[in-house]
């Protein structure tokens, strides 16, 4: 074990250390402690978006389907099976089994994807966070359009806290694997790609049940915060906002969609006191930042802690880029 | 049963109508931007607002409901097209060169801004639309259309056809026709690519225009939350038929109608309207992946 692992390590501890603390002390408010959760929630959604629209180069914008299907997952797990006994216990597996569910439905995007490419796998992705929600509101014994409740709040900042790690190794491994470089060979040039024997099929396949995966999860924590879920919180306008936080932060950089989520959710609440207007106040900075900067506030670049030595040291040998913009 | 099922499909003309006035506007901007322009539904929400305040205002001056009713068609018509090429000069141009999902983030932002502005000034109560045309019902045998009804799918039919010629047939089209299929080329060619740019979201907001006051003579309720909807459904529309298709949209639009208008005759309710067009939009994307009518382009390695 380096160094650098070492430090990480305490770190991660330590972090835990101090959402066990900030939870039993009641240091912050209700308030604060709920804001903090939706940051971690948002961060996973952020994260495994990124891998689709950042590193695949594709462009999902039905991120908030999966996580639905995770959400009604986790609560029927928890509510419907268990009754809401042995909470803390049964709630991580409820979560992993939501994440599992997502990831198998994830098929009906992937599956597509091997013929349809860009805009038009868009509207796929587009369709099936429709369908997804008029399935929920046709189901009554999910309550239908009313939503399901009944949920005990499980959710607490250590669980948020880990599944975010989580997310962030995952994602991080898997980008700067054998597998991360092939999925970002498809996104600068899928022809050329599969030409090199990229089998660009089950990378597709890999990507969006990682990313699906995550959204199931983030979806069940979600669940378990809101204690309350309804077909309409899963719209295209959910699915809308982790794009924008995907593109606020940059795509292709983990570092990125960390920031790209905390600073919308943080921003988005300090703007609240401006009521209605808080929604006209921020698309038109989302649309300024557009503008002036293009590529978000990272803008495929790494925090450098984030990128593996061996990839540093070749860069600087290379003097070049690795990663280039596709367009 | 027939009769019922003739009269369905009179609603569905309609509904398709103006379902296809909207989907040109998405179909003529990706045709040219290869943007997909997510305000659009929002633009047309705007329409029907400044058609219903036209509206007021020319019946409060005393005219007749005729002039009236053209008067409010030309209004929203140019005020639309104002406000979709301003969005235009001041959002999308300086993206141009831009990765193209900035672009298109900055579209859904517009979008929301659209819909919020319009919900902080004028608020969320619903506003009825001033009866501008006497509603008049005719009875063919067994079957009953109204003249809103048949004036809406006239009006829909005329300015589509008129649209298909401009495309066609106008050196602003060639040159429409010129910059989406090569931008640089057509500027080489002595285009000008900004203003044929300009023309375009111009004429599209338009017909949307259109499309706004006649949807709101057909269902006389508007609210800031109506964008989202229809404009999502028209888009639909234009991807069934070949995003980038004029003709496609329009056989997009209608047939998305005909779905919304059947499907709770077959199925139990109504709620699963959203459930089978969208299949409907999933099976075609699988079938045919870019629409009905689109073109498959040759990728170059």
């Amino acid at each position: 074990m380096g160094p650098k692992s070492r430090i990480t390590l305490v770190l991660v501890l330590l972090g835990f250390a101090l959402c066990i603390f900030i939870e039993r002390s009641g240091l912050l408010s209700a308030y604060i402690l709920q804001i903090s959760m939706y940051v971690g929630i948002n961060i996973i959604l952020t994260l495994s978006l990124n891998l689709v629209n950042g590193y695949m180069g594709e462009f999902s914008v039905g991120h908030a389907g999966f996580m639905a299907i995770g959400a009604y997952v986790s609560s029927i797990i928890t509510v419907r099976v268990f009754h809401n006994q042995m909470g803390p216990l049964v709630f991580p597996l409820a979560v992993i089994v939501a994440g599992i569910v997502a990831a198998a439905t994830s098929f009906v995007v992937a599956f597509p994807s091997f013929r349809t490419r860009g805009d038009y796998l868009a509207i796929v992705t587009l369709a099936f966070n429709m369908i997804v929600k008029s399935v929920l509101e046709n189901i009554d014994a999910l309550g239908g359009p009313r939503g399901f409740m009944g949920m005990s709040r499980l959710t607490n900042l250590a669980n948020v806290y880990a599944w975010c790690l989580i997310t962030i190794y995952v994602v991080r491994n898997f980008v700067y694997s054998n597998f991360g470089r092939a999925v970002l060979s498809i996104r600068e040039d899928e022809v050329a790609s599969n030409l090199v024997s990229v089998n660009t099929r089950q990378m597709k396949i890999m990507v969006f049940l990682i990313a699906s995966f995550f959204a199931g999860v983030a979806g069940g924590l979600f669940a378990h915060v809101m204690q309350f879920i309804n077909p309409r919180s899963f719209a295209i306008q959910k699915s809308t906002d982790i794009l924008v936080m995907v593109y606020l932060g940059g795509i292709g950089s983990i570092f990125g969609s960390v920031l790209g989520a905390t600073v919308y959710t943080v921003l988005l609440e300090l703007l609240r006191p401006l009521g209605v207007w808080r929604w006209v106040v921020g698309p038109i900075m989302l649309v300024v930042l557009m503008i002036c900067r293009p590529t978000g506030i990272m803008g495929l670049k790494e925090l450098s802690g984030l990128i593996p030595r061996e990839e540093q040291v070749l860069k600087e040998k290379e003097g070049a880029d690795v990663v280039t913009a596709s367009d | 049963m027939i009769i019922l099922l003739l009269q369905q499909m009179l609603n569905g003309l309609q509904l398709g109508s103006v379902y296809a006035l909207i989907a040109l506007g998405y179909t003529m901007v990706y045709g040219i931007l290869r943007l997909i322009n997510f305000a659009h539904g929002d633009i047309f929400m705007i329409s029907c607002y400044f058609g219903f305040f036209a509206a007021c205002a020319f019946l409060s001056k005393g005219l007749p409901t005729w002039l009236a009713f053209i008067a409010t068609m030309m209004v929203s018509m140019l005020l639309t097209a104002l406000v979709a090429v301003l969005i235009e000069r001041v959002a999308y141009k300086p993206l141009r060169y831009a990765p193209k999902v900035s672009a298109v983030i900055t579209a859904l932002g517009i979008g929301l801004f659209l819909e919020n502005f319009t919900l902080a000034t004028l608020g969320p109560t619903p506003r009825g639309m001033p009866a501008l045309l006497p509603n008049v019902n005719y009875r063919l045998g067994p079957l009953s259309m109204s003249s809103v009804q048949i004036l809406i799918i006239i009006i829909s039919i005329v300015l589509m056809f008129l649209l298909d010629r401009v495309v066609q047939k106008t050196m602003t089209g060639m040159a429409m026709r010129a910059v989406s299929y090569d931008k640089t080329t057509a500027s080489v060619m002595g285009v000008p690519v900004d203003k044929i740019i300009s023309i375009t979201f111009a004429i599209g907001s338009a017909v949307a225009g259109a499309g706004g006051v006649l949807y709101s003579l057909a269902y006389p309720i508007i609210n800031p939350y109506m964008g989202v909807r229809i404009g999502w459904w028209a888009f639909i529309a234009a991807v069934i038929g070949g995003i980038g298709n004029v003709r496609g949209a329009m056989l997009g639009a209608y047939i998305l109608a005909f779905v919304e208008v059947f499907t709770p005759m077959v199925l139990p309710s109504s709620t699963y309207r959203d459930f089978v067009a969208f299949t409907v939009l999933l099976i075609v994307l699988v079938v045919r992946p870019t629409g009905l009518m689109g073109r498959v382009t040759a990728q170059k390695v």
